[in-house]
């Protein structure tokens, strides 16, 4: 029971960091119509600009928190108006081509400036937990990152449906033309989009770090390309399906390691997406919408 | 308040408005009407910035507007109620018309008010999903919408389109109210009859290009027009 217990605890730890990719793809989807596969290595530049500010400046935890999230911020609109902005009217192949591009060069920037070597990252979490807790394994890291999905959740759900620009951002996900019509600046709200995105994607990848604290220029590949499942899995698009897909890929991918095999995970869980989209094509909250013609 | 000047639209090696120009006075209602790709509601577009002419000029209140992106207009005061309505079907009734008002600072509750005064059917379905509204009541909220930001020049592109006839007079009869209370209109219909009895003044558009044009009770007159868009 004890052994199922931290499975799952570390199940629904994992897939928080998934659940956070998730809503960058989600959103980005959703306003842009493509997918963001250069999403995961954002994540990887805010581990490294995180683990700088720890390990070279000597900034608190907070601080560096914060910075990778600037840089990641910044990365993200530079990204989306250099790569993506002047293909807006290309074909979806071109947009996704380019993004696996900007993926690489990511990659490759990360390990010409901080080497293929990989670094040990050290945990931005310095909370002590009692020992009742811990006896079931829960770590101070794996219930940071679950508060701060939970977090994370809450206020983007607010964000999305309360404020101006959330609402315009619904708009333009529906309907471009008509959105500039009542004066909304697309191009802009693409951009925030990204930003609010990638500024995630830097939260995802300290928390994601201080869990499994090596550091390298590919640590956000996989953990993208699950949460790109995760996403689909909850159907793309939909912010409340990134979260609850994310969180059951965690769990799965958990569960499948305890019980089943550590080698398998990874193709278990591929295996139960694969089941669910024949099953519900547009993921488990996704609306289908069949193509006109 | 607005003065077309010879565009030249192309949809890719497509000339599709060939050397248009017409005029819209402080007041007035005009229509523009034609038989289906004569061109109405591309011109109507390229007023409102959502395509681009290659020649000629678009003046509105004095300042020329045209290659001026479609998002910067509505500060300016126009507002178009695009073709097939195209309201957020995902949004409730309210946010789309705060969606309306996206750029006014000025009073929007008065505003919201006044929309929800002359259309009651909104009011009743504020909190309901766009959606879920009959026809006739998203065309009731696209002008509502339309109607939020104050605009100077409203541009209706085929508010009758796909309404049941009982909902079309209703929708004419809403534009020949805001007719009286002042707000000019710039109306393209297939409905040309509708068209031509609420209208000041008219056009006709033949496959680019405009042909006729007289006050509306001219061209219901008018042999031709009646030949071939009025069934007579």
């Amino acid at each position: 029971m004890t052994f199922f217990l931290s499975c799952l605890i570390s199940g629904i730890s994992l897939g928080s960091v998934y659940a956070i990719i998730a809503l960058g793809y989600t959103m980005v989807y959703g306003i842009a119509k493509m997918l963001n596969f250069a999403h995961g290595d954002v994540i990887m530049v805010g581990g490294y600009v995180c683990y700088c500010a720890l390990n070279y400046l000597g900034l608190p935890s907070l601080v560096s928190v914060l910075l990778a999230m600037a840089a990641c911020t910044a990365l993200g609109i530079l990204i989306e108006g250099l790569a993506y902005k002047p293909l807006r009217q290309a074909g979806s192949l071109a947009v996704l081509i380019t993004a696996i591009g900007v993926s690489y060069f990511l990659q490759n920037a990360a390990q010409l400036i901080w080497g293929a070597t990989p670094k040990t990252f050290t945990s931005v979490v310095h909370i002590e937990l009692p020992q009742t807790l811990t006896n079931v394994g829960v770590s101070s890291e794996a219930l940071v990152t679950v508060l701060v999905c939970v977090v994370i959740m809450v206020g983007l759900t607010l964000f999305i449906n309360k404020s101006k620009l959330g609402k315009a951002m619904r708009a333009c996900s529906e309907d471009k033309g008509a959105a500039q019509l009542m004066g909304i600046n697309v191009n802009r709200t693409i951009s925030v989009t990204f930003a609010i995105g990638s500024a995630l994607a830097a939260v995802a990848g300290v928390l994601l770090c201080s869990s499994f604290p090596i550091l390298q220029p590919t640590t956000g590949s996989m953990p993208g390309i699950k949460a790109f499942t995760a996403a689909v899995f909850g159907g793309i698009g939909s912010i409340p399906g990134a979260f609850l897909g994310g969180i059951l890929l965690g769990i799965i991918e958990s569960l499948a390691k305890g019980y089943i095999s550590t080698d398998l995970a990874n193709a278990i869980v591929f295996a139960v997406l694969i089941v669910v989209l024949l099953v519900r094509p547009a993921g488990l909250l996704g609306k289908y919408v069949p193509e006109k013609v | 308040m607005l003065k077309v000047n010879d565009i030249n639209v192309y949809y890719g090696a497509i000339h599709a408005i060939k050397g248009v120009s017409f005029e819209v006075n402080d007041g007035e209602v005009v229509t523009l009407i034609g038989a289906n790709g004569a061109g109405k509601s591309t011109t109507l577009q390229t007023i409102s910035g959502l395509l681009h002419s290659r020649t000629g000029s678009i003046s509105f209140q004095g300042e020329n507007i045209a290659g001026v992106p479609a998002h910067k207009l509505v500060a300016k005061g126009l507002a178009q109620v695009p073709e097939g309505r195209r309201v957020f079907l995902q949004m409730t009734v309210e946010e789309n018309l705060e969606m309306g008002a996206y750029t006014s600072s000025g009073n929007v509750a008065g505003r919201l008010e006044k929309v929800y005064d002359r259309f009651p059917r909104l009011k009743e379905r504020r909190r309901q999903i766009a959606g879920t509204l009959s026809g006739g009541e998203q065309q009731m909220l696209a002008m509502g919408r339309a109607l939020m930001s104050d605009p100077k020049l409203l541009m209706l592109d085929e508010p009758s389109m796909g309404l049941a006839p009982i909902l079309v007079d209703q929708i004419f009869q809403i534009i020949h109210e805001l007719h009286v209370a002042g707000t000019t209109i710039l109306l393209v219909e297939q409905n040309a009859q509708m068209a031509l009895s609420v209208a000041d003044r008219g056009y006709v558009l033949e496959t680019g290009r405009i042909v006729t044009s007289g006050t509306g009770a001219e061209l219901l007159a008018d042999d031709n027009v009646k030949r071939a868009y009025l069934g007579g």
